[in-house]
């Protein structure tokens, strides 16, 4: 008698895109609000985007009930953080947690595709991204979900940072203004929504700069 | 809820014949929305055992606590596991007798918690739940799935709802519904349910929640037509074929 192989999967693919442009003293992270399963929409009004610290947010697609968890637990590991040391976590020190966090699931992972963004200790933007496991590096700009295959190349094109190999290091961030990069992420949006099925509905945009934290919102398309 | 401790481990084969496989006795869906003062719940009374109609008065809603209904469908089993988890979370949020009572999204968190903990266990209770509850004039209605996928929205439904119920409750819910409006439109996602999900049955049950607490409605039968001029002859025009 074989052994009995399950008939359900404990994973599923919720959708949705994410994208964080880090610029000279801001960082933008915007991710779009549509929800799935199959072909469903569950809910057209769903946030992906987390603040994890201060000048820290974090936005994640995937399976949701990981995302949810995996949020959860950094909330917390935050709050004892700023118990034990009387400070918030900073943004590097939070993307460090984050992969950590990842890894120590590594055979049985979280199914969550993260972008980090916000502001590093001087105040400039930085973006972080990662895999489903953790591995991660410090960019200037990236994108994670569904729509990630689409968006990516385009913003390869607008933003192209210089080489991290090269020497003397130089900037990765971009050199456009702050409302330039919403401009561009709106732009990136729209067109992903055109062609991924699991993009839509409306776009949250979070904007970090040394003022604080501000959302805006844009309608997508519904179909 | 006790656990064997498994010398192997929990993917050993004698940790196999206790974890859940695939479900038993199902109710079909729930579909549920928010209006005016509360929430409105609908869901039929089967319970099918595979193609067969076995139970036929199965109450697949309950209130809990003071400010909340859930819904269940999918093993029935297990939704009566989770009232007595719930059983055992309001009771001991009534003995601290401080004046303060679990509400809708306290009771959407911890079901929410339970489901995915026990499908990180690779045991799931295999359920979609719809939490709905007013509490202090703020309406709440969510949904949890048997891996623990979550939200809330203004209109939510399990099962064969989602496919046909949501459309016709994005098309026609709007905020602010009165009482009446929200049974007829429950009424018209039921009946569509009824006459294309193979396992609804024509008796069910409207619950209604407001900040005065839960009504369950006795149960009753939709109206159906039949009386189709196609179906008086079907095979005309081909005969011969189905």
């Amino acid at each position: 008698m074989t052994k009995q192989q399950a008939n359900w999967s404990p994973y599923d693919n919720n959708g949705g895109s994410c994208v964080a442009i880090a610029g000279a003293d801001y960082c933008v992270i915007a991710a779009d609000t549509r929800m799935s399963t199959g072909y469903n929409i569950l809910t057209r009004e769903y946030s992906k985007i987390t603040k994890l610290a201060d000048k820290c947010m974090m936005a994640s697609s995937g399976f949701q009930a990981d995302v949810k968890a995996l949020q959860k637990l950094l909330a917390a590991r935050h709050l004892i953080y700023q118990h034990q040391h009387n400070k918030q976590m900073s943004c590097p020190a939070m993307a460090q947690l984050l992969s950590n966090t990842l890894y120590y699931k590594r055979f049985f992972p979280y199914y969550s595709f993260n972008v980090l963004g916000g502001l590093d200790s001087e105040g400039k933007g930085c973006v972080y991204t990662y895999d489903a496991v953790g591995s991660y590096e410090r960019v200037g700009y990236s994108s994670q979900g569904s729509g990630s295959t689409l968006i990516m190349p385009f913003l390869d094109n607008q933003l192209k940072s210089p080489s991290p190999l090269l020497l003397p290091a130089q900037d990765a961030v971009t050199p456009l203004s702050e409302s330039e990069a919403v401009d561009l992420v709106k732009t990136v949006f729209a067109s992903a929504t055109e062609r991924d099925i699991y993009t839509g509905d409306k776009l949250e945009i979070v904007v970090v700069n040394a003022e604080g934290i501000r959302s805006e919102y844009m309608d997508l398309r519904k179909d | 809820m006790e656990q064997k401790p498994f010398s192997r481990g929990l993917l050993s084969s004698e940790a196999d014949s206790q974890r859940t496989l695939y479900p038993y006795v199902t109710g079909t869906s729930v579909v549920a929305l928010k209006y005016k003062d509360g929430i409105l719940m609908a869901a039929d009374m089967g319970g099918s055992y595979g193609s067969t109609l076995r139970y036929k008065t199965v109450e697949r809603m309950k209130s809990i606590g003071k400010h909340s209904l859930l819904g269940a469908s999918g093993e029935l089993s297990d939704f009566q596991e989770i009232l007595r988890y719930l059983d055992e979370l309001i009771l001991y949020d009534n003995m601290w007798d401080d004046g303060n009572s679990l509400g809708p999204k306290e009771v959407h968190s911890y079901l929410t918690r339970v489901m995915y903990n026990r499908r990180n266990k690779f045991n799931p209770l295999w359920n979609s739940l719809v939490l709905g509850g007013v509490k202090n004039g703020q309406k709440y209605l969510g949904m949890v799935s048997m891996i623990g996928v979550n939200f809330e929205d203004d209109h939510v439904a399990t099962g064969f709802g989602n496919h046909l119920a949501r459309p016709i409750l994005r098309e026609e819910w709007h905020e602010n519904l009165s009482f009446e409006d929200g049974v007829k439109l429950l009424e018209k996602c039921m009946r569509v349910l009824l006459y294309r999900d193979r396992s609804a049955v024509n008796k069910l049950q409207i619950a209604k929640i407001t900040d005065e607490g839960v009504t369950v409605s006795q149960p009753y039968s939709l109206k159906t037509f039949w009386g189709f001029s196609a179906f008086s002859n079907p095979t005309a025009g081909a005969e011969g074929s189905w």
